[in-house]
């Protein structure tokens, strides 16, 4: 699947797109399929989101998790500091 | 310490407000993120993987009861309570809001403090020796030319779009404490043969994806002809440095492809014209900046003896203390790296009390060192053990100074952008492999060094271990280097073989420490041992 991630561009908060707005949880990712770059583009030019990228991700029984362990890291926070985590729960060596 | 004078707060406070201007309109939309990044970065402000990351500077290391306090109240305010110290002896905060950003700038520069060059590709913040103005085998303390190089290079017009970033550090002693010929320009104070006091230059040296060890570019370069001398060494590098590769472009490639005698000819020749336009600070300009770093008012006659009674102080006494130059003081390391938490991280409580440290016992003066840790330069040693017992209670008194748990790691993939792997985590196993202090001790000094990617923030090429973080096919992977070393005996780390998973590379270096002890005559350290003995016995220890 093709998920689409950026940052608030107030806030710099990680936010994922869920087909009607933007998310900090993950689990709100929403398959884009083709329209990645679109969205991202239009979403970027109405300050609703900074640098989107497309990125891939997989469906799992817990929801979408991004392929790449970095974009899982940024999904849930720093691995070293899960009081800080938006997901404590979050497994990020699980793709 | 120096203080702004009425030129240097304007230039601080146009800057927040020129800033905050930006920032508005950027949140308006009157600007993109291409045309704003470059504003933002040339304020400190990094885009991370979590949030906006701010970069504050703390020239040549040095710090105030009252700038500490700041960075606290700041990780308070406006961070999530912590801040992370640097190995460019600067400060970082992870979790910056934009809309914040020209408060907090603002906030700093009522402090005279900035974020300003601590990104771009200009001349960074000013490092220095750690101990300066207090280290005993100092010739002189070099932060009063580490200051006239930072007020030189600030807002430099023809130096602030360089072919690449471009750091610089400057020492007084024979030990090298900030890794000086790792930098694009070092300089050491030295005494020539009629005794005179001038500059030792290097140039062309650096870490990142290639590193280099910056040759002598003078030998002796008298202190009236510094900035004019330091300029010729920039103009060289702006001319000819490579602009059309990124990999490319630092001053080291260009020192190595035309060569230390083609680099210090085209200086030489250059400096001819940069010291006919009086760029060189009057006498009477240098002095007032040297006054403010004028020794504090030591006191006279107090006593050198130290009560070592009880154990666990005299320990951290022998660990973290080091001579000062005035009878009764000593130096004081207050080391960042608790046996599991994360190198160079600080709560805003702790730094709030390490700020009321200075202010109390050391001339309300601390330092910022390259490795990650904080020091009080100036303390009585009839206050030593005070002070030991309140840095013991806030978690600040682990005694591994230089030992194999004072690690090095930059942020990493937890944090950082660039990164290609976690470096926090692995400082944290091996920390913990290794968290016996009696064991430490044993191994004497052992300078571990942990990058997340081949930038080399973690200086790993400088570790004596060392040990780089990589993305192998989409995993954390780690490779890892032997000998190298940032002191005044610089080496290059060396790969040792194939990398290792996270939980494999602490293995290989529990293999390469008992092979260290196995082989090692008396007094050497790690390092020495593997330059004494090779490669060959740690690589079949580890790889069979």
């Amino acid at each position: 699947m093709k998920i689409v991630t950026g940052n608030d561009l107030v806030t710099g908060d990680v936010t994922w797109w869920t087909g009607k707005g933007w998310s900090r949880h993950v689990a709100d990712a929403v398959d884009v399929g083709a329209d990645g770059e679109h969205i991202a583009h239009v979403e970027e030019a109405a300050l609703r989101v900074n640098g989107p990228v497309v990125i891939d991700g997989l469906m799992t029984e817990a929801g979408p998790v991004p392929a790449h362990i970095k974009d899982r890291i940024r999904a849930a926070g720093p691995t070293v500091r899960t009081d800080l985590s938006i997901r404590p729960d979050f497994q990020i060596e699980k793709a | 310490m120096y203080k702004y004078d009425e030129y240097d707060q304007a230039v601080v406070d146009a800057r927040v407000e020129e800033f905050r201007d930006q920032v508005r309109r950027r949140i308006s939309g009157e600007m993109t993120e291409d045309q704003f990044k470059p504003l933002r970065l040339m304020n400190g402000l990094y885009l991370q993987l979590h949030a906006y990351m701010l970069r504050v500077a703390i020239p040549y290391g040095t710090l105030s009861g009252r700038q500490m306090h700041m960075l606290a109240h700041i990780a308070r305010k406006y961070d999530k309570d912590y801040g992370h110290f640097t190995t460019r002896q600067n400060i970082q905060y992870n979790w910056i809001k934009l809309s914040d950003a020209p408060d907090i700038l603002a906030e700093l520069a009522t402090v005279e403090m900035h974020a300003i060059q601590t990104s771009g590709n200009c001349i960074r913040n000013i490092s220095a020796d750690q101990y300066a103005g207090a280290a005993a085998d100092e010739i002189e303390d070099p932060r009063p030319y580490a200051e006239l190089l930072r007020q030189w290079s600030t807002f430099h017009p023809e130096f602030s779009y360089l072919p690449r970033k471009f750091k610089i550090a400057v020492i007084a002693a024979d030990e090298d404490r900030a890794a000086m010929k790792l930098h694009d320009i070092g300089l050491q104070i030295v005494r020539n043969d009629a005794g005179e006091v001038g500059f030792r230059l290097y140039a062309g040296g650096g870490m990142g994806r290639t590193p280099m060890i910056a040759p002598v570019i003078r030998d002796f370069l008298p202190k009236a002809d510094l900035l004019s001398y330091v300029e010729a060494c920039l103009r060289v590098y702006n001319r000819f440095g490579r602009r059309d590769n990124i990999y490319k472009a630092r001053i080291k490639i260009l020192v190595h492809e035309i060569g230390r005698d083609e680099y210090a000819r085209q200086v030489e020749e250059e400096f001819l014209h940069t010291k006919t336009l009086g760029l060189d600070a009057p006498e009477a300009e240098f002095q007032r900046i040297a006054a403010l770093f004028a020794p504090p008012p030591f006191e006279t006659g107090l006593p050198d003896e130290i009560d070592r009674s009880d154990p666990d102080f005299a320990i951290w006494v022998d660990q973290q203390v080091v001579a000062h130059k005035a009878p009764g003081y000593a130096i004081v390391n207050i080391s960042l790296k608790p046996t599991i938490g994360i190198p160079g991280d600080a709560s805003s409580a702790q730094i709030d009390l390490m700020a009321d440290l200075a202010t109390e016992y050391s001339f309300d003066e601390m330092r910022v060192t390259h490795a990650q840790n904080i020091v009080l330069p100036h303390v009585k040693k009839a206050d030593l053990y005070t002070i030991w017992q309140k840095l013991d209670a806030a978690g600040l008194a682990t005694p591994n100074l230089d030992l194999i748990g004072d690690i090095i790691a930059c942020p990493g993939l937890d944090y950082c952008a660039l990164a290609n792997a976690r470096s926090i985590p692995l400082a944290q196993k091996i920390a913990a492999r290794f968290a016996d202090l009696d064991r430490q001790r044993d191994l004497g000094e052992l300078k571990l060094k942990i990058s997340g990617c081949i930038n080399a923030c973690g200086h790993h090429h400088a570790g004596h271990i060392g040990i780089l973080g990589v993305d192998r096919k989409g995993e954390e992977n780690y490779q890892l280097l032997f000998g190298g070393s940032g002191a005044e005996d610089t080496s290059l780390a060396k790969i040792v073989g194939p990398g290792f998973s996270e939980d494999g590379v602490v293995d290989a270096i529990e293999t390469a420490v008992n092979v260290y002890t196995s082989l090692r005559a008396d007094g050497e350290r790690f390092v020495d041992t593997y330059r004494r003995v090779g490669e060959k016995p740690f690589k079949e220890a580890i790889y069979g």
